[in-house]
């Protein structure tokens, strides 16, 4: 029997100034089956979905729910013929009860009938199983318990299809494995999910089948247990294999040159990470590994002092100084890219070359402001460097996707030239092509001379890159790994016992 | 190519350019004279070197609020009473000198610029290390600060009986334009130069918009922050110097009274975010000599007295509304569809020209092909 499909989309093309997002692109969701969307950063994904939930007018092309043709106005009218959406941050407010967050601002009436609502929320939350009570304020609830919420609000209204945008760049594998029983669950009723998520490891544990983006183009539809991991990631980089299997090729030498760049004892921070030894050898990649909340993050930090430095000794090229304001860490030749771009990174209304010239604008100082010419020849330079997509460097980097804003902040720090450069997440939540040319950045950059501290939360990442990783747990570090140890199991047995 | 480079730049200047546009057009219709400048005693006045000299305090001032704006995120609601206060600080020096020459001016003028610096570093250490919302550590002076200015008044208003002062506010013989004018084209002139020599444009954009990064880059929000206050200080003192010369005498209950309105009213028509951020000093000049316009525009059409503060309200809720990002992104989603259709008909009668196959989906399309 065929099976029956519930959203069908043919020839779907659209355009914005300057590129076109979409172009006569096909997408079918079928009955009861989770299908991925993947593609590399900038490749319609995103366009794709906001074309299928009604906030963009597609220019051309013909969408059928139910063989019903239909033409969203607004985001309303799609909510309202069964299409629920989950975006990657979670919009619940977190001050709210789970069943204030579940109904609030969603219903036709004006006045809301607490009991009722309470019940119905109990209702829903016991049918798909979800591990909340209705009067729990939303912020006490796990991050995970929070995203399903946020999917028992999208489902409560007769979901047909259900599209997740991200839902688990921040949850912890235990939180993923509950999500993904959610998932099964609502796909057992016959509802189609569309699921997006950069996390190939996912994609072949629960999707039914995949589509993949390129370029706003449809490269194939493809059956998940048919499509080998490889051959998916060089359909979505549209490179041949022999390139992406190249970065193994460049791992580091772990001997390295005995020049210690940075050199910390017993600094701590009003973060509360505990005070710790840290060193960092010239052309070294290293990185600190740990759980989420580990320290792992607020180590980097206390490092460049972006919070406040509470104690402890720093030596620069073994001699010692004084490191108390990013200024100070700057001018030292040390360059950070937070982990939190959105909030510690980008200066989301300034063009691409204002953001990209920031930090070295500042280190040149208030009153030697670089002339037009000079700001547009470096922006120009590193948006080709690293291969930074942006229609001009005027663009508002706002308007860029994830990746490519991270690929500026990269530019703004590799334009001041540090000898020792500290990246912090900077291939979350951006595709496999994106992390591919980053990690080969960062080696290509060590080869160079320079230092790096890499952090990521996908350990298999930076036993790749780094030549040594320093273990974190609860805030202190709990063991160090080097050359042969240095390997995904390693990591987590170090973190298991908190020391080897 | 250029062009087109200039125009995108240019787009937030729309606004207040048409704004302008159209008031000369209804004073055109009222009567053809309007552009008409008749020469007194050697000098030119009419009706525009009349808005140039009425604006010129509120000019100066929208300056200062554009930064503050900018950096802090809030607006600085004292200046018409901090104004107050300086050129009372500079008439009271001016009185008891023994005998008043060009020195005596400049040196109370800078006394006055001191006193200005003093009030911003005041309202600035307010927000700035204190974290008060700028709205509410302005609200401090804008309280107390006329009665401050009336004790250092003595319970007076003094006059300036001088020739000098009477040359600054009016006109000195032999210069064909009003001296108010020149000292606020030099004050712009200053402030453009002040923006092309430093970083000021770009580290107060950067903490107006997300100061967690600014800090990260390097630039410390707390002093950015505090400096454009200082600013404002200082613009305060100009205001107050060209008010009091101009009024000629210093009347602490009524000088410059509610100015602030005025001010903030055009960095809005400027096309600036009141919380912040981006910001364009040349939108907020204009967007000062257009309020400066309407007024006398609506003086020109004999409205009645009483109803022009109406008149003047229904006008800033239409520009509001056409301003507001609902209308911005509808009008855009209209011009975008009417540039490409311009474009493909274009493309039609001849090959596709090189200055417009920059920013149009339809040509980069076509290049492909």
């Amino acid at each position: 029997m065929e099976p029956e499909n519930i959203l069908k989309m043919e020839g779907i093309s659209i355009s914005f100034p300057g590129v076109k997002a979409l172009d006569n692109v096909a997408f079918t969701l079928r009955k009861g089956e989770i299908h991925a969307l993947m593609g590399e950063n900038g490749a319609g994904k995103s366009t794709l979905v906001k074309v299928i939930t009604g906030v963009y007018e597609k220019d051309t092309g013909n969408i059928t729910i139910d063989g019903q043709p239909i033409h969203f106005k607004s985001p309303q009218e799609a909510q309202n013929s069964g299409i629920g959406t989950v975006y990657q941050e979670i919009t619940l407010c977190p001050n709210l009860t789970v069943a204030e967050n579940m109904f609030i601002g969603r219903g036709h009436y004006s006045f809301v009938h607490w009991k009722h609502m309470n019940e119905k929320a109990a209702q829903l939350l016991d049918s798909l199983g979800i591990p909340a009570s209705p009067g729990q304020e939303l912020s006490s609830c796990s991050l995970a318990v929070q995203q399903m919420i946020a999917i028992a609000r999208a489902v409560d209204m007769d979901c047909k299809i259900l599209i997740l945008d991200e839902p688990t760049s921040s949850l912890d594998e235990d939180e993923v494995k509950k999500l993904f029983v959610l998932m099964g669950e609502l796909k057992a009723r016959g509802v189609g999910i569309i699921f997006i998520t950069h996390f190939l490891e996912q994609v072949y544990e629960i999707t039914d089948r995949i589509t993949v983006l390129r370029n706003g183009k449809l490269i194939g539809e493809y059956e998940t247990d048919s499509l080998p991991q490889i051959e998916l990631i060089s359909k979505m980089m549209g490179k041949a294999l022999e390139e992406i299997s190249e970065i193994e090729k460049l791992a580091p030498d772990a001997s390295g040159q005995c020049v210690p760049v940075f050199e910390a004892s017993a600094l701590s921070s009003d973060a509360g990470v505990r005070p710790f030894n840290f060193t960092i050898q010239k052309g070294e990649v290293n990185g600190f590994a740990g759980l989420l909340g580990s320290g792992r993050s607020e180590s980097a930090r206390a490092i460049f002092a972006a919070d406040k430095v509470t104690g402890g000794e720093v030596r620069i090229k073994g001699q010692r100084v004084k490191i108390r304001t990013p200024l100070n860490a700057m001018k030292r030749g040390i360059g950070y890219l937070p982990e939190d771009r959105k909030g510690d990174g980008i200066i989301a209304e300034l063009s691409v070359r204002d953001n990209i010239i920031l930090a070295l604008q500042v280190l040149k100082g208030f009153f030697k402001p670089l002339s037009q010419k000079q700001a547009q020849d470096f922006a120009d330079e590193y948006i080709k460097k690293l291969n930074i997509k942006t229609p001009t460097a005027d663009t508002p980097i706002k308007s860029l996707s994830g990746g490519n804003q991270q690929k500026v902040i990269l530019a703004r720090w590799l334009l001041t030239h540090p000898d020792y450069l500290i990246l912090d997440e900077p291939t979350r939540g951006i595709d496999v092509g994106t992390k591919v040319e980053i990690q080969k950045l960062v080696l290509g950059l060590a080869s160079e001379g320079m230092s790096l501290t890499f952090i990521s939360s996908e350990i298999d990442e930076m036993t790749r890159t780094c030549s040594r990783l320093i273990v974190m747990k609860d805030r202190e570090i709990v063991g160090e790994l080097t050359g042969a140890n240095l390997t995904e199991n390693d990591v987590m047995h170090v973190i298991a016992q908190g020391g080897i | 190519m250029n062009m087109q480079k200039v125009m995108t730049r240019m787009s937030h200047l729309v606004l207040p350019i048409s704004v302008l546009l159209l008031l000369i057009i209804i004073n055109l219709i009222k009567g053809a004279d309007y552009f008409s400048i008749t020469v007194v005693k050697g000098a030119l006045y009419g009706n525009i070197p009349n808005i140039l000299f009425g604006a010129s305090e509120l000019v100066i001032l929208t300056i200062g609020m554009t930064l503050v704006t900018a950096a802090s995120q809030g607006q600085d609601i004292s200046i018409g009473v901090s104004a107050t206060i300086t050129s009372a600080i500079f008439v009271l020096f001016v009185i008891n000198a023994a005998e008043v020459t060009l020195v005596t001016i400049i040196a109370g003028f800078l006394i006055s610029c001191v006193a200005g610096l003093l009030i911003g570093a005041f309202n600035g250490i307010l927000v700035s290390i204190f974290k008060v919302q700028p709205m509410v550590a302005t609200l401090i002076l804008f309280t107390g600060g006329r009665s401050i200015a009336f004790m250092i008044d003595g319970k007076l208003s003094p006059i300036l009986a001088n020739d000098i002062s009477n040359q600054i506010g009016t006109v000195i013989p032999g210069v064909p334009i009003q001296t108010p004018i020149i000292l606020t084209v030099v004050f712009i002139i200053i402030t453009a130069w002040v923006l092309k020599t430093t970083n000021l444009r770009l580290y107060a954009q950067s903490v107006g918009i997300n100061p967690s990064a600014a800090r990260l880059n390097g630039i410390n929000p707390k002093k950015i922050i505090f400096l454009t206050f200082l600013i404002m200080g200082v613009c305060t003192a100009v205001a107050g110097f060209i008010a009091v010369n101009k009024a000629g005498r210093h009347d602490s209950v009524n000088l410059l009274k509610l100015i602030m309105m005025d001010a903030i009213l055009a960095v809005a028509i400027g096309g600036n975010s009141l919380s912040g951020g981006k910001f364009s000093i040349t939108g907020s000049i204009i967007g000062a000599y257009t309020i400066e316009m309407l007024n006398r525009t609506l003086l020109r059409l004999e409205v009645e007295p009483e109803a022009i503060k109406a008149f003047k309200a229904v006008f800033i809720i239409i520009l509001m509304v056409v301003s507001s990002p609902v209308v911005r992104d509808f009008t855009r989603k209209i011009m975008d569809r009417v540039r490409t259709l311009g474009l493909i008909d274009g493309v039609l009668k001849r090959h596709a020209p090189e200055t417009a196959a920059v920013s149009s989906p339809g040509s980069i399309k076509r290049k492909e092909e």
